[in-house]
């Protein structure tokens, strides 16, 4: 089960670049697995190494050393595009990653983010541009992602308000995960069903052939 | 009182919000979930930890298609872990009492492609299954999605998924497509123009007398790619097309309850009057077929043209431009037709249908690949692969030099083997070119079935209306 997640302060990686997909985040030679263990080291593989698995030189940004341990991502346009791989956000997560900030996350990205309490922080394209010149005036400069406050604070003591699915931000605040939310609500779900039946049964017809 | 015109979408959504609290996302009851072997280990895990069971094993089904290989079924899986992953969906599926179309089932195939064909798929239903290209069988006027694991834990639970009401984008196809001109090219050119992030936070409706005209495998073809624009699902009100395609499937309802299924399908097309959040039009006469050029699905320009300048875009996107043609090794500016082919890849949930073997064969009946090209046709399931055998197609495509192989998404996703080596060109069916999705270092161009099967004669992008006639069409086709 998530732990409750209110705020991370942290450092921040910059990928100035727009239509990041989870193709880029998480390559599907690494789907094959059937639990989430060890894909930290799936996290952007192919632009930490090169097609016969030697480390690129000089190496991706991913593996500078400055950058490791930071917790928050600030990238560029449509982050998250492509395929619906929850691997995408666990791999993030599972390198560390606890919010990313962009002007745009891509729909099926988004909601696997937010159920991995893994933050998407959407920012309008001026303050993405004045964000990415912050992050290269300081590339050490923390900054606090508050999901409670729903506010970012900047290095420059600067902070600014960003919005979030208020059921998501709840869930994550608590700690806890949909399901049980749902579950709760059983009783309207039979009531339903009792009214619509099943348009198919899935189990039938196998003996028919 | 009249009531408010409603669009296709809304209708569905109406007919399947259980309930919603102030602030919280509604309920959404989900009629069919469709489970295969990559996205699915992680959530029956969560059914275990939680004690847990599926709660309706009757409205879900599940197969083996990412991770499986294309070749001959009799020789053992020589990948360790997709060995164990294709172990995984079996055992759960007996586990959990889930109907299972596995390897050496007569039904086992690509997820999108066995939906439609055994009738599971229907109109007004909603959809869901761990992969994106859900979107496909909005083709018969269903709401359907992609969704992540925890979703799909959240379906095998519940049966339901929290939504918010998405907003609706309406793309009008009018006209008539010209010869050599397909579904495919519709969609690359919608998503060339919006680019793919056009339509995030939207489902599409597809409308206009182009995508009318068009037989059900092709509407899968064009609703299969919304999420390449971006948006999460995209559909086609039902007609008579779509009525006629279901008719006598496997699970398509039978007798008396086929004619009432009719009636409330007929009363699924969007109201006259309804209002969608944003509209465009494309001119379908115009368009021709479409090729891409870079590293994402909006990146195509018709096989006629040119790949964009870097003056041709703007200034923001110059980058992306610059960094796509770095990989793909080509030149801003230049022809895309005429680039030089390693690989033609003919498949995928896209393009692996019977109607798109049919078109790869009637451009290769009669002719064959050219030398040191290697061309994998790979049919969606293996009902289409019994179709198409009937049909001959497999003596078509081996006659031509090409391979024929077991159904499975292979190539597309290259998760079984079957991929571009580094710094290989292929020119595929399927939906996605981003960097190494073929492979890695493999560099993809997304096309038509026509457009590839002519440019697996030839060796090089080829734009299918300019190849020559075939030698000898009737000695080769026998």
């Amino acid at each position: 089960m998530p732990e409750p997640f209110v705020k991370v302060t942290s450092r921040v990686i910059a990928i100035n670049r727009a239509n990041i997909d989870t193709d880029q985040i998480c390559p599907a030679r690494f789907l094959k697995i059937t639990d989430k263990a060890n894909l930290a080291d799936a996290l952007f593989f192919d632009w930490r190494f090169t097609p016969d698995g030697k480390r690129r030189e000089p190496v991706s940004f991913i593996d500078e050393p400055h950058n490791a341990g930071r917790q928050i991502l600030l990238a560029g346009d449509n982050f998250g595009a492509g395929s619906s791989r929850e691997h995408a956000p666990w791999a993030l997560r599972a390198w560390g990653i606890r919010a990313i900030v962009s002007t745009s996350f891509a729909d099926i990205f988004s909601g696997n983010a937010l159920k991995n309490a893994l933050l998407p922080v959407v920012v309008s394209a001026d303050r993405l541009v004045a964000l990415q010149r912050l992050v290269e005036a300081r590339p050490d400069g923390e900054w606090t992602v508050d999901l409670e406050a729903q506010q970012v604070t900047l290095p420059t003591g600067e902070s600014f308000a960003f919005t979030i699915d208020p059921f998501a931000r709840t869930m994550i605040l608590a700690g806890t995960d949909e399901i049980g939310y749902v579950r709760s609500k059983l009783p309207a779900i039979e009531a339903w069903e009792a009214g619509h039946p099943a348009r198919v049964d899935t189990r039938e017809g196998a003996a028919a052939r | 009182m009249a009531e408010k015109p409603r669009t296709l979408v809304e209708k569905i959504w109406d007919a399947h919000e259980i309930a919603s609290d102030p602030g919280a996302p509604a309920i959404l009851a989900i009629d069919l979930h469709l489970v295969h072997e990559v996205t699915s280990p992680q959530a029956f895990t969560g059914l275990r930890e939680r004690g847990l069971k599926v709660r309706r094993p009757g409205q879900t089904v599940a197969t083996a298609d990412h991770s499986i290989p294309t070749t001959d079924p009799s020789i053992p899986i020589a990948d360790e872990l997709a060995r164990k992953q294709l172990a995984q969906i079996e055992e759960n599926c007996r586990e959990f009492g889930i109907p299972f179309h596995g390897k050496g089932s007569p039904t086992r195939g690509i997820v999108h492609v066995i939906g439609p064909e055994l009738g599971l798929t229907q109109p007004g239903m909603t959809i869901v299954c761990g992969d994106s290209h859900t979107a496909t069988h909005g083709a018969f006027g269903a709401l359907a999605f992609g969704i992540g694991t925890s979703e799909i834990e959240m379906v095998l639970v519940t049966q339901t998924l929290l939504q918010r009401k998405p907003r609706t984008f309406r793309v009008e196809v009018t006209g008539r497509l010209q010869p050599g001109v397909g579904a495919k090219d519709i969609i690359l050119a919608l998503i060339a123009r919006i680019g793919i992030g056009g339509g995030t936070g939207h489902v599409i409706e597809y409308t206009g007398d182009a995508i009318r005209a068009l037989s059900m495998e092709e509407r899968m073809t064009v609703c299969n790619m919304s999420i390449e624009g971006g948006a999460r699902a995209g559909l086609i009100a039902p007609d008579e097309t779509t009525f006629a395609y279901l008719k006598g499937r496997r699970f398509a309802p039978k007798g008396a309850a086929w004619d009432e299924a009719v009636a409330r399908w007929r009363k699924l097309p969007s109201d006259p009057g309804a209002t969608y959040d944003r509209t465009i039009v494309i001119d379908g006469d115009k368009l021709e077929p479409m090729v891409t050029y870079g590293t994402n699905p909006g990146m195509g320009v018709a096989v006629t043209g040119r790949i964009p300048a870097l003056s041709d875009v703007e200034p923001g996107a110059r980058d992306d431009l610059e960094r796509a043609l770095a990989y793909m090794g080509l030149e801003a500016g230049s022809s895309i037709a005429g680039r030089k082919l390693d690989v033609v890849f003919i498949g995928s949930c896209t393009n692996g249908r019977i109607e798109d073997m049919r078109a790869a064969a009637s451009v290769l009946r009669g002719r064959h690949v050219a030398d040191g090209l290697r061309v994998l046709v790979v049919p969606g399931s293996q009902q289409v692969k019994a179709q198409a055998e009937d049909e001959g197609l497999d003596k078509v495509f081996r006659a031509a030099g090409a391979e024929w192989r077991e159904s499975g998404c292979s190539m597309c996703i290259a998760m079984n083997g079957d991929q571009l080596e580094p710094g290989e060109y292929g020119i595929s069916t399927s939906n996605r070119n981003f960097q190494g999705r073929q492979g890695k270092g493999g560099r993809t161009f997304l096309a038509s079935p026509l457009t590839a099967a002519a440019s697996a004669v030839t060796g090089v992008v080829t734009d299918p209306r300019t190849l020559a006639a075939p030698r000898s069409a009737a000695v080769e086709a026998n």
